[in-house]
């Protein structure tokens, strides 16, 4: 019997080992630091980033503004200093960006980001967060291509480095190796060329934020979702416990 | 018509009311007893036997759910993925039934998978419960195509892509092909009046002809009664007295309390994955599914959902080469009858003319259209898994142990083709896969010659009972 129920527990757990999907280009994701999400602080800073550097070409278009109420922010707080597209802290995140122009200024139309952070994880490589997290921190200077940016993590990305301000300019370094018998050029460093407002540190700092606002913005249910899931399950091991003591109550009869 | 009855003198309010009811609708009385309170099942039934009720459990949880999700979601490629957001976001607890939507769904494929493997396990299908497991896999063949369907709805990326390919399977088919495509669509591409019929399948027609299947399934059941791990019948043994089989027990209280305990211990795992990992690394809600469909974009790599994936993988191995394997195959067998067979010389020479027009046919048609052939037939086959079976016994337990080896071998390849559905292809892979299918298929259609192979232990008079 318990070989039995270990055998089907086996088996289960075959199943949950990642799924392993195509990988795309690009280098291995850092680990987005996720403390910040359970950080209010980080995810308003995360939400003043997104609205003022993202919000303009991106929408979010299922994403309430007074949603952000979750994360710790007043109506007031949110019609002061957060809404800027719309007068009504009940709206959802859209913007005004007419998609056929969009398409002819940057070749693609900008996704929408509400689910951005969900639809970005993959098997092997790690979670939506990371990807971004790995994503907006990699942008450097490529003069080949049209907006004079490329990046590391999605190579020849049509968007340009909208963050330059706070990042500065930078260019990659790489070494030469041999990977299965291969030479290849591996990514070594960063060489600053021009300073940002913010430093390495302080950047990736508020990177992570941006991420995390993000990764809060693809579910916001989450938080709740983990801490009712928390007292469901202790709910259910007391009844099983009492479905357990039922069940040898009735079949102690049976011999 | 039953005799009415009067409640005796006194006879408390609750008698009173029962009596009443049960002058006016005797039925549901007797259908509580038949599979209930007086249904016997055999008292050795193993955890292997919760899989059953807790099917029933998910198809109630994907009802309802269902009924709350359609409240809110709009069949319309135009609103379609927006809806489920809305439903994510703003319906107040929406996410949580849309969490229990897509992870039942799963759940009901692992869940039947078991409930089917017990089957094969203790040979649940023979003699006289074939039309039990026939509706079985009537259950299995439409809960695909509810899910399929199902899988349209959130019209993300995966959605649209997933359903274009499979349709265009029904595209190979020769001279018709085409046609049911469009038929099936629509529209030349998968578009709104697809979103459209999937929804309405989805929703009424196919759960209707399920829950009849279910109660079909349910009621031959209990007209020949529950199998065991021992694969004997418990009929043969009855108390002289009561008519009552020996070794049975009342279905109502024992295996309703035993299986109370099972869906406690479900619902733990079940939560588990709704409240801590409901996309459950891509196998439940595949990542590429958070972008909304888009017909001019199509996604590097396709792959069905994880329950679908071993047909799959049978239908991408069959590759030229293959269908010159199945020809040799074919050949091969069809002279082996003619030279050692013990058959008139007629029938011998009509096996030689049906393989020869079996290999033209497989020829004379593309690969992909024996691909979409391979596929369905390897679901198909289950249906007469009863006739294969030529093993003297039911059970495992009194099979030989190589038998258990071929059955052990047989999941391996199950999972291994599964695996591989996920997969981008590569010539190792295709390989792999066609070994799978080949051993797949030779499990089945040999069946009645190794099922029969082997030095088999003795089966007992009685049911192998220890009380716990």
């Amino acid at each position: 019997m318990i070989k039995r129920i270990l055998q089907s527990l086996l088996i289960s757990c075959m199943l949950v080992t990642g799924a392993a999907h195509a990988a795309g280009a690009g280098i291995a994701w850092d680990k987005f630091p996720v403390e910040k999400l359970t950080s209010d602080a980080a995810l308003q800073n995360g939400a003043k980033l997104f609205v003022n550097y993202c919000l303009n070409c991106h929408a979010a278009s299922y994403v309430r503004y007074n949603r952000m109420n979750d994360i710790g922010l007043s109506n007031e707080q949110i019609k002061a200093n957060l809404l800027f597209a719309t007068d009504k802290v009940g709206e959802t995140m859209k913007i005004s960006l007419d998609p056929k122009q969009a398409k002819l200024w940057f070749g693609v139309v900008p996704p929408d980001l509400s689910v951005i952070a969900r639809s970005r994880s993959a098997a092997g490589q790690g979670s939506g967060a990371d990807y971004l997290y790995t994503y907006l921190r990699t942008y450097y200077r490529d003069d080949s291509k049209a907006t004079g940016w490329n990046n590391l993590a999605y190579p020849n990305v049509a968007m340009p480095h909208v963050l330059w301000e706070l990042q500065g300019e930078r260019k990659p370094t790489f070494t030469r190796a041999t990977e299965h018998g291969k030479d290849v050029e591996v990514f070594s460093g960063w060489e600053v060329s021009k300073a940002g407002t913010l430093d390495a540190r302080a950047y990736d700092n508020a990177m992570a934020d941006l991420v995390a606002f993000l990764q809060w913005a693809g579910e916001p249910a989450q938080k709740t979702r983990q801490q009712l899931g928390a007292w469901v399950l202790l709910f259910l091991g007391i009844f099983t416990v009492i479905a357990w003591r039922l069940n040898a109550a009735y079949w102690k009869d049976i011999k | 018509m039953a005799e009415f009855k009067v409640a005796p003198a006194g006879a408390s309010m609750v008698d009173k009311l029962t009596l009443w009811t049960q002058n006016r609708f005797p039925t549901a009385f007797d259908a509580y007893r038949v599979h209930m309170s007086e249904y016997y099942a055999p008292k050795a039934q193993n955890i292997w036997y919760v899989f059953g009720a807790l099917a029933i459990l998910v198809l109630v949880i994907q009802i309802v759910t269902g009924i709350f999700l359609t409240m809110h979601y709009k069949p319309d490629a135009a609103k379609a993925f927006e809806s489920v957001e809305y439903i994510m976001r703003d319906v107040p607890w929406g996410w949580l039934v849309r969490y229990m939507h897509s992870t039942g769904a799963s759940a009901f494929f692992v869940i039947v998978y078991l409930h089917m493997f017990r089957g094969l396990l203790y040979g649940s299908y023979r003699k006289p419960r074939e039309l039990v497991w026939i509706f079985g896999v009537a259950i299995f063949l439409v809960l695909m195509g509810e899910a399929f369907m199902g899988y349209l709805l959130p019209w993300g990326q995966m959605s649209y892509w997933g359903a274009q390919v499979i349709i265009n399977l029904f595209a190979a088919i020769p001279f018709v092909g085409a046609d049911l495509a469009l038929l099936i669509r629509g529209d030349y591409v998968v578009g709104d009046a697809t979103l459209n019929r999937f929804f309405a399948f989805h929703v009424i027609a196919l759960p209707l002809v399920l829950l009849g299947l279910v109660v079909a399934h349910i009621f031959a059941l209990h007209d020949v009664g529950s199998n065991n791990p021992d694969g004997i019948e418990i009929k043969d043994h009855l108390d002289p007295k009561t008519g009552i089989p020996l070794d049975g027990i009342p279905f109502h209280p024992y295996y309703t309390v035993h299986d109370i305990l099972a869906v406690s211990v479900f619902l733990m795992i079940f939560s588990a994955i709704i409240f801590f990992a409901p996309e459950m690394g891509g196998y439940f809600l595949e990542y590429n599914n958070f972008i909304p469909a888009d017909p001019l974009k199509t996604p590097a790599h396709i792959a069905p959902v994880w329950y679908f994936t071993p047909y799959y993988s049978m239908l991408r191995a069959t590759t030229d080469p293959m269908v010159n394997v199945f020809c040799v195959i074919i050949g091969v067998s069809a002279l082996m009858a003619a030279w050692k067979a013990k058959l008139p010389s007629l029938a011998k020479a009509a096996v030689v003319l049906a393989a020869v027009v079996a290999i033209a046919l497989l020829k004379t048609f593309d690969a992909k259209f024996w691909g979409v052939v391979v596929m369905g037939a390897s679901v198909m086959i289950l249906f007469v898994l009863p006739w294969l079976d030529h093993s003297p016994v039911k059970s495992i337990r009194y099979r030989p142990d190589w038998h258990k080896a071929v059955y052990g071998v047989f999941v391996v390849v199950f999972f291994i083709l599964g695996w591989l559905g996920i997969e981008t292809v590569s010539d190792t892979k295709t390989l792999m896969a066609q070994i799978g299918t080949v051993y797949y298929f030779g499990f089945f259609l040999l069946m009645p010659w190794w099922s029969q192979l082997g030095t088999f232990k003795p089966v007992p008079e009685r049911v192998v009972f220890s009380a716990h």
